[in-house]
């Protein structure tokens, strides 16, 4: 979005529109009212199933959201996950935990900030900050070939942040996004030596329906990039985005067609997605062949190596092929990819599930090399035509993951073992057996962020990330050696890092081979990994019509399931909570009412109203009442009194009571 | 006015004998016109939501054995909102009863929360009085920062 900057400085932050959740009524209504003194625009709900629901109705109809941590009906971590997956906003975490481990998890998860409760309103005085920070990071990976001059216009236009940030009553808050938006600025810098960004494509579900429509016309063997961009005639849109697109899309056919259940549930998870992950990763399309040459520079050596510990464990495909994140830095050479894949190839040759799993891996192989492949199934051949354009598309993927890649480091490094290295993962792919890179991996993020152990990553490239991560931690392990052999990139230190910090973590496995444990045990937790395997097949059955493509099916499905398993996992003991709690607000017809047509028809404010009205039904009659009478504040009280028992037999008054005072 | 002065000497009070905090002043500052009894419409709020969850509390404290992982859980939550109106003591009584719940103490427990049961009540008492004697006596500039 190229907005002028007298046109941003002037009205910004006031009308910001605010999305914030949270189960306590008290805090709620208080947020909402220190929000409405900051001049932004709020809606508030209380269940985070509303506001999932309510971002999805209103795609753009909110720039941040502010969630509690703690909610009956899902983990705040989670809604976090999907947030900034589905709709790639930025999200405050708050909580009256304050413990360091709490707080680090909602910056690993990707937290933009993280709010200490009480809030006090000077926090929320500077939230604007995210979303502006958000923007920018987000114009320049749309960047066009003018990106240089367009970014630096960008930073002078940012508002000044100096005086904003020292007021914020969450100084370590504001350290940690001072610190990420420096990070920021130096990513950006890197990025104005890449080329050939493209403005982000949107595939929303008309679009592609058609694409579907003209790749079966001209069979799936035979649709290639530049015919399906005559038959769909949509103008503004490149073969880059086709290509793209239908990478994804055949990875995802190619998973749903006879792949075995260890791997389909993890494919699916792949392509139950796919467009979740299209908003963010869709600018990255256009990214640079570099990134993919880079990605290519990965010895063989620590190819092999990878993949030989890929091989000892059968579910685990991850072949360290995709090693793409490697050095963002380098200056990419289509043509200097140098994976030797022939070595890596015939171990990846070994089996099928292997060669299954390395769907999604986001390989910018050679056309040569991927031709190396043996795959023993496939169209391989069909694809080789599309690896060039891949190329591209992983290049831009790259980027992506490069780009995050310095806040992963840094997340490494202070990660006490959880998903650091978001980034490589999710370029981490195995490789399909057509070798397309794919930026689907990112999108299985959010089947597996049902699971509960994805972890949203700073950066933009969450998508991407989480995808890596919920695939297996084991992928992280790889894509850090193969950094590490190729381009010194920070991958290298992350490397050990993660796979001591992985190993910390897994369950009982150590090293290399503990990442494959995880791997098999994100398998074996399958019945949490609902709607892995819905999601694949809701792809073709239907698409949503409020949401892009696969995203809002497998999405919608991924909550639905998630908040199923959810309870199904034991988070039992906050649903409880939340029942007894609500029985008011749920009996007066909570927050379903306020989804569907009145969302729609009626916007924001009267959705903050129902919102209002289902939570404070109570209390609100109550606050009328006490306009009228003094009683009734005295009667509420007495009702409570009631409840309390007769504790209050036992206290006497100080002498501060109205009694005493004259009138 | 002898009568205001008598209202802000009573405010004065909560905070000075540490029943409510800075976090109430948070809440005076929101009020305004459009909302001139924010913060009792908060306080109300808070009372009549909490009921439930002591409630709760409550029942879980007849279990037996004691569910520590869940009363930890209720008593965050709580926690939450009573720090959201500043109630300071009742704090107190919660973070007690955290760690009570953390160290698997079912007498501490008990006693805490009968101990947070009594603040929490005390609390409504006072605050009950104040924003009824600030009714009578008329809309007058309540937030003023402690001294």
């Amino acid at each position: 979005m190229s907005v002028p900057s007298s046109t941003v400085s002037d009205q910004f932050p006031v009308g910001l529109r605010v999305l914030v959740v949270d189960d306590d009524p008290t805090c709620l209504r208080i947020l909402e009212k220190m929000l409405r003194n900051c001049h932004y625009q709020v809606t508030k709900c209380n269940r985070a199933e509303v506001a999932l629901s309510l971002l999805r109705e209103k795609k753009n109809g909110f720039d941040i959201v502010i969630s509690d941590v703690h909610m009956p009906d899902m983990d705040g971590f989670k809604l976090l996950e999907h947030i900034g997956l589905e709709m790639d906003l930025p999200v405050i975490m708050m909580s009256a935990d304050d413990s360091k481990d709490v707080v680090m998890k909602g910056v690993t998860h990707g937290a933009y900030d993280y709010l200490i409760k009480p809030v006090r309103i000077e926090a929320l005085k500077n939230i604007w900050q995210h979303v502006v920070r958000k923007k920018k990071h987000e114009r320049k990976d749309n960047n066009y070939d003018q990106s240089g001059s367009v970014e630096e216009g960008d930073r002078q236009q940012k508002p000044p942040e100096d005086a904003d940030y020292s007021s914020s009553a969450n100084e370590g808050n504001w350290r940690n996004s001072k610190k990420r938006k420096e990070e920021e600025e130096e990513a950006e810098e890197r990025d104005d030596t890449s080329t050939l960004k493209k403005p982000r494509v949107v595939w929303s579900v008309e679009l592609h329906q058609q694409f579907v429509q003209a790749v079966h016309q001209l069979g799936i063997d035979k649709a290639v990039p530049k015919k399906i961009l005559e038959l769909m005639n949509v103008p503004g849109l490149t073969r880059e985005n086709v290509a793209s697109h239908l990478q994804k899309y055949r990875l995802y056919l190619r998973r749903l067609s006879g792949v075995s259940q260890h791997q389909s549930s993890l494919n699916n998870s792949f392509m139950g997605c796919p467009d979740a992950t299209f908003g963010t990763i869709s600018p990255l399309n256009g990214l640079d062949l570099q990134a993919i040459a880079a990605a290519g520079q990965i010895p063989a050596q620590s190819l092999a190596t990878l993949q030989a510990a890929a091989l000892g464990r059968s579910a685990a495909t991850k072949s360290a092929i995709s090693m793409p994140l490697v050095d963002q830095r380098n200056l990419f050479s289509f043509e200097n990819s140098k994976l030797r894949f022939p070595e890596g190839q015939q171990q990846l040759n070994n089996s099928n599930k292997q060669i299954d799993l390395l769907h999604g891996i986001p390989t910018t192989m050679e056309p040569k090399q991927l031709a190396n492949l043996h795959h023993p199934s496939q169209s391989f051949v069909g694809m080789n035509t599309q690896v060039n354009s891949m190329a591209q598309h992983n290049n831009s993927l790259l980027m992506r993951m490069s780009q995050s890649q310095p806040r992963a480091q840094m997340l490494n490094g202070a990660n006490n073992g959880h998903q650091v290295s978001r980034l490589p993962l999710s370029m981490q792919q195995p490789l399909s057996p057509e070798g397309i890179p794919g930026t689907v991996p990112a999108q299985s993020g959010i089947v597996d962020n049902a699971r509960g152990s994805v972890y949203n990553p700073v950066s933009q490239a969450s998508s991407m990330v989480d995808f890596s991560l919920n695939q297996s931690k084991e992928l992280q392990s790889y894509n850090f050696s193969l950094g590490s052999n190729n381009s010194g990139m920070s991958t290298l230190t992350n490397r050990g890092m993660l796979q001591e910090e992985m190993n910390s973590d897994i369950k009982g496995s150590r090293g290399f081979p503990s990442n494959y444990d995880m791997f098999n045990e994100l398998h074996q937790q399958k019945s949490q990994n609902w709607g892995l395997q819905n999601v694949g097949s809701t792809f073709d059955a239907s698409h949503h019509p409020s949401i892009q493509g696969t995203q809002g099916v497998s999405s919608q499905l991924l909550l639905q399931q998630g908040i199923s398993s959810a309870h199904h996992s034991g988070q039992n003991r906050n649903a409880p909570i939340g029942k007894p709690m609500y029985s008011n607000a749920d009996e007066s017809g909570h927050v379903n009412p306020m989804g569907g047509p009145q969302l729609n028809s009626l916007g924001g404010n009267m959705l903050a109203v129902k919102a209002e009205r289902f939570s404070d039904l109570d209390y609100h009659s109550t606050i009328y009442h006490e306009q009228l009478g003094q009683e009734d504040l005295m009667s509420a009280f007495l009702k409570q009194q009631g409840n309390v028992g007769p504790v209050e037999t036992e206290f006497g008054f100080d002498g501060y009571t109205l009694d005493n005072l004259p009138v | 006015m002898e009568l205001h002065r008598q209202l802000a000497n009573l405010r004065q009070s909560f905070f000075d004998q540490g029943y409510l905090d800075e976090q109430f002043i948070q809440l005076e500052e929101l009020q305004d016109d459009a909302n001139p009894n924010f913060v009792e419409e908060v306080v109300t709020l808070f009372y009549k939501d909490s009921a439930r969850l002591i409630h709760s509390i409550d029942q879980a404290l007849e279990k037996q054995p004691l569910d520590f992982a869940k009363l930890d859980s209720y008593m965050h939550q709580f926690k939450g909102s009573s720090s959201s109106i500043g109630a300071k003591k009742v704090n107190t009584e919660c973070t007690q009863f955290r760690e009570y719940c953390r160290a698997g103490n079912v007498e501490g427990c008990k006693r805490t929360f009968q101990q947070l049961k009594r603040e929490y009540a005390v609390l409504r008492k006072k605050l009950e009085a104040y924003f009824q004697f600030a009714r009578q006596i008329g809309p007058i500039e309540m937030a003023s920062r402690p001294n």
